[in-house]
Parts: structure tokens; C-alpha cells; sequence
């Protein structure tokens, strides 16, 4: 994951003391047995896919092609609400992230000393504990009633979110603010260990530099770190957010029905409702509307080299 | 005053020990409601002392079954993903080709892609093939989606290779097979280590295209998925609980071995 942001240096000069022609096809066979793999089970699942999507019928009497588009107009007129608030809940859950993620990786890759390495290991430990278990365990942290909610609700913290409309009440769970704290923890690692590979390989010489230049921290943060991090930002929002708008996990766990994003309706579509086509056209669209998102993102970035 | 200008210094340290509690948290509390003993079904509120779970950690039906089965498939998934995708990355970093573009894009597109859909298609080819949804479809799967974090592991490492050692091995008479197995494996093996880790923590831990793929078979995941609608037996936290002991301590472990070898060395 965290090489994602690394620049790739120039491969060393092919050998030439094979014979030709062998040399030639080595890299085939080589890619053959993986590559294979991925056109059949990444690929030709997309095909099926596309086509599934387009066919008609019923599970009794099976499902035929007969390019029927208005699967897709049905789909999005029915379920545009999940898909915005998948969109709206994976967006913050990616600024809480990258406001979270960002002082920890800064402490990471600066500050830290030799406690560096002991802070990086406490930043992936938690993958250790099965996510499900520990999504379950923001259940009882976000508990009716407990310190959590009580301390929210003393600094009048909840007044403002459910203005917001972000809970109800002085509850936390059951509302989008439970299913976007359970988001944010869950990526919040795939944040921080792209944003430390990019600090970390800034030169600590050029914030001296521009201190020797009167330049305040805060300058010094906003012209030369954080411009310098930008690889870690990019890759750290996109590995936070691609995941967050497809997972329907926290929302089942931690929200209520009305929190249903598109995931959650995609897997009911499938595994429950059995309605192949519907399924099949909600998956088509998210997957369009995250690769156009992506590549615009990272056109815009100015990080092409990114991959 | 003194305090504001303490406060104002160290800023960032306190954002980011806050951020590790907010990381830890979670953690905690599945240690310490491991020795809950829970009222009704769920075990999300504290009763009372019990180390009743600690016990019997199999105490639950189908809990040990279902965690030896994602162990299993954990295994399997990782020695596929981590021979193939080894291979591909010897053969993008070592080699020129044609269609270079497009094979990276390939193995790309599976990592910048929301789970649920690679999981829904994989179904509908599982559906459309007739296959029969278990073990094999679940294996397939996580090979599938295991297979580009290897090849990025390993990439990174055989990049960073300097070519002149195998140059030098040749030139001290080694064959083709001696100097791969003796120059080039010993010097790739800590990228495969860390892909092969990654592909296990991957696989053992996935739900969603699991969770598509499996049918009416039980993967751990699976199994703690389930029991958040039927009742959460303590026992779940007790498995949490010690994976996660015995993951630190493995880490723990290869840290000081790597210190001591390094002085050693020094």
C-alpha cells in the first residue's frame, strides 16, 4: 500500500546474455500463470457483469440479454439517495481521516525519535483484531448513555451535529455519525502510512532552511511540508475513500435502516433479493463513478505518476 | 502563559497521541469485554467479571471450525498469490515487453476498486458458470485480490536490487539456476515476506468478497458477521484478543532479532 507513493527508479538494463529468442518470451511465461488469473477472475467478471446488467427475465425462468438500459435509469432513479450518502459519508469520513491522520504521521516522522518504530507498529496492531470485531466494539464505546455520548453531549458537541442532522438526539449510534466515525476508523491506517512515507522522506534541512529564512512553523508548514507531502495526501485520500464508498459494513453494523449506503443495497440485491440486473447496473455505476472521480482527482492533483 | 507557549510547541504530539487512542480504543475494549460475562445475547455492556470465555474458548458452536477454515484459506491464498504474483514482478521490473501498459494497469485496477463490486461480479461469473459456492470460489477470490498487493510488495524490492551482484555472481561462474537461488531469492526475500504477510492479513480478514463468494460456507469474518444479528458470544473477543497478542508479540520478536543482528554486523 505504501509503495503506491513511491516513484519508481529506472529499471536496470535487460541482460544480454541469454540466447535471443529465449529472452524474448521469458516475460510471458513469467506473467502467464498471473495474469491469467486476473483476466479471468478481475476481468471476465466485469464482462458478465456489464452483461448481467442488461439482461431480463426471472430467477424461475432464467435471464437473457435483451439490452434492456432502463435497468440502469430504474436503478439510479430509485436508489440515487444511497449512492449521495455513500458519497457524503466516505467524503467525510476522508477529511476526518486526513485532520486525524495527519498531526499522528507528522508526530511519526518528525518528532517521534526512537519511539518511531514502536508508533508505527500501534498504527497497524489494530489490523491484528479482526475489523469486524472491532467495528462491533464502536457499538459499545458510542453506547446510550455512556461517557463517550455524555462527554459529547456535555460540550454540547451533539446540539451542533444534530443541527447538522448528523444525529438525533443525545444518541450517537444508529445515525450517520456513528456509520462516519466507524468509516474513519476503519481506513484511518490507510491514511496515515502513505501521509508517513511522503514526510518522512522530506529533508529536516529544508525546515531549518526555512527558519534560517524567518519563516514561522506555520509558513514553514504551509510552503514547504505540506506541498512536499502532497504524493502521501493523494494516495492517502484515495485508499481511504475508494474503500469507504463501497463498504457496507459500518453501515450495517453501526447505523440504522435510513443509513443504508450503496453497498448495503448492492449486497441485498444480490444475496437477498436475488434481482441480478438491478445488482449488476448498481455495481456497473459506483464502479463508473469512482474510476471518473479518481482519474479527474488525480489529474487534478498533478500526481500522475502516482501509479 | 508558559503553559499556552508549552501547549502551542507541542501541539501536533497531542493531535497525534489522540489519534492513537482513537486507533487503540477499539482494541482495548475487545480486551476487556473478553471477560464480560453479558446478561442476554450481545456482549456490549459490562456485567461482570468472568473469565469464563478465557476458559473454553471453543465453548461456542462452530467459532473454532469456522477460525481453523480462515486460517486455512488464509494459507492457501497466500502461497498462490505470493508465487504468482512474485513472478509477475521479476518479469515487469527485469524485462521489456509490449503490452507493459496495459498489464500494469491490470494489476492496478484491482486495488483502486471498491470491493463490493469486484465481489458482486466474481458472483455473477461463479452464477453464470454454475459453480459451486465454497471453499474453491473463496480461494480464487482472495488469490484474485491478494495477487496486486504481492506484486507492489515485491516490485518495490526487486527494484531497489543492485543488478551488479548478479552480474558479480556470474562472473564468479555461478549458473543461471545458482545465481538465482543463492544471490538473487536471498536478496528479494524480504519484499516476498512482506507481500506474503500481507496477502494472509488480506485474506484471513475479508469479508466482503467472502461474504459474496461463499455461499453457505462459514469463514471466521463470516462467523462474527453472523453473530452480530443472532447474539455475540464472548468467545469472539477472546479470539480478537489473543490474535492480536500473538501478532505483537511476533512483531516484537523480529524487531529485536533485526537489532541484534545489526549489531552484530556493526
Amino acid at each position: 500500500m505504501t509503495t503506491l507513493t513511491e516513484a519508481p527508479p529506472a529499471a536496470p538494463e535487460p541482460q544480454t546474455r541469454a540466447p535471443r529468442r529465449r529472452r524474448k518470451l521469458t516475460p510471458y511465461w513469467l506473467l502467464l500463470p498471473g495474469i491469467l488469473w486476473l483476466l479471468v477472475f478481475f476481468a471476465l467478471p466485469m464482462v458478465y457483469q456489464a452483461s448481467t446488467s442488461v439482461q431480463t427475465g426471472s430467477l424461475a425462468d432464467g435471464y437473457k440479454v435483451t439490452w434492456h438500459f432502463a435497468t440502469y435509469w430504474d436503478a439510479l432513479a430509485e436508489y440515487w439517495p444511497q449512492f449521495l450518502k455513500s458519497l457524503l459519508y466516505a467524503g467525510l469520513a476522508t477529511v476526518f481521516c486526513l485532520l486525524l491522520g495527519y498531526p499522528l504521521a507528522y508526530l511519526i516522522a518528525f518528532r517521534a525519535g526512537r519511539w518511531r518504530n514502536l508508533l508505527l507498529i500501534l498504527v497497524i496492531a489494530p489490523f491484528f483484531t479482526s475489523f469486524l470485531i472491532r467495528t462491533l466494539a464502536w457499538k459499545t464505546i458510542l453506547a446510550d448513555g455512556g461517557p463517550v455520548v455524555g462527554a459529547l453531549n456535555a460540550l454540547h458537541v451533539l446540539d451542533v451535529t444534530s443541527w447538522l442532522g448528523m444525529t438525533e438526539g443525545d444518541r450517537v449510534l444508529a445515525t450517520p455519525l456513528a456509520v462516519v466515525c466507524g468509516l474513519t476508523y476503519n481506513f484511518l491506517p490507510f491514511m496515515i502510512l502513505p501521509l508517513y512515507t511522503s514526510l518522512e522522506r522530506i529533508d529536516p534541512r529544508l525546515h531549518e532552511a526555512a527558519g534560517d529564512l524567518y519563516a514561522r512553523p506555520a509558513t514553514t508548514f504551509r510552503r514547504v511540508t505540506f506541498p512536499l507531502s502532497m504524493p502521501g495526501v493523494v494516495s492517502g485520500t484515495l485508499l481511504t475513500f475508494i474503500p469507504a464508498s463501497g463498504d457496507y459494513v459500518n453501515a450495517q453494523l453501526l447505523g440504522s435502516t435510513s443509513e443504508k449506503m450503496i453497498g448495503n443495497v448492492i449486497q441485498s440485491q444480490f444475496l437477498t433479493v436475488l434481482d441480478y440486473p438491478t445488482a449488476a447496473a448498481l455495481s456497473f455505476i459506483l464502479m463508473a463513478a469512482i474510476l471518473l472521480m479518481v482519474t479527474f482527482y488525480i489529474r487534478k492533483s498533478g500526481t500522475e505518476d502516482l501509479v | 502563559m508558559a503553559l499556552l507557549l508549552w501547549l502551542r510547541r507541542h501541539l501536533v504530539v497531542l493531535a497525534g497521541l489522540l489519534t492513537l487512542v482513537f486507533l487503540i480504543l477499539p482494541n482495548l475494549v475487545v480486551l476487556v469485554f473478553s471477560f464480560n460475562k453479558p446478561k442476554g445475547r450481545f456482549n456490549y455492556a459490562w456485567q461482570e467479571f468472568s473469565t469464563h470465555a478465557w476458559r473454553d474458548p471453543c465453548g461456542v458452536a462452530d467459532l473454532c471450525g469456522s477460525l481453523a477454515l480462515s486460517l486455512q484459506i488464509a494459507l492457501w491464498a497466500t502461497l498462490g498469490a505470493t508465487a504468482l504474483g512474485t513472478l509477475i514482478a521479476f518479469a515487469l521490473v527485469r524485462y521489456r515487453f509490449r503490452a507493459r501498459g496495459a498489464i500494469n494497469s491490470l494489476i492496478f485496477l484491482p486495488m483502486a476498486m471498491p470491493e463490493v463490486v469486484m465481489a458482486a461480479s466474481l458472483l455473477t461469473l461463479f452464477l453464470n458458470m454454475g459453480a459451486q459456492l465454497g471453499f474453491w470460489t473463496i480461494l480464487i477470490a482472495h488469490i484474485m485480490f491478494c495477487l496486486s498487493f504481492v506484486v507492489t510488495a515485491v516490485k518495490a524490492r526487486v527494484m531497489s536490487m543492485d543488478p551488479r551482484l548478479e552480474e558479480a555472481a556470474r562472473d564468479l561462474y555461478a549458473g543461471p539456476v545458482q545465481t538465482f537461488v543463492r544471490v538473487t531469492l536471498p536478496i528479494a526475500a524480504p519484499g516476498i515476506a512482506a507481500g506474503g504477510l500481507l496477502a494472509f492479513a488480506l485474506s484471513f480478514d475479508d469479508f466482503i468478497i467472502t461474504n459474496f463468494n461463499a455461499g453457505s460456507t462459514v469463514t471466521f469474518p463470516m462467523f462474527v458477521w453472523g453473530s452480530a444479528q443472532r447474539g455475540t458470544p464472548v468467545q469472539i473477543n477472546v479470539i480478537g484478543t489473543a490474535m492480536f497478542a500473538v501478532a505483537v508479540i511476533c512483531v516484537l520478536a523480529g524487531m529485536l532479532l533485526g537489532n541484534r543482528r545489526k549489531k552484530q554486523a556493526a
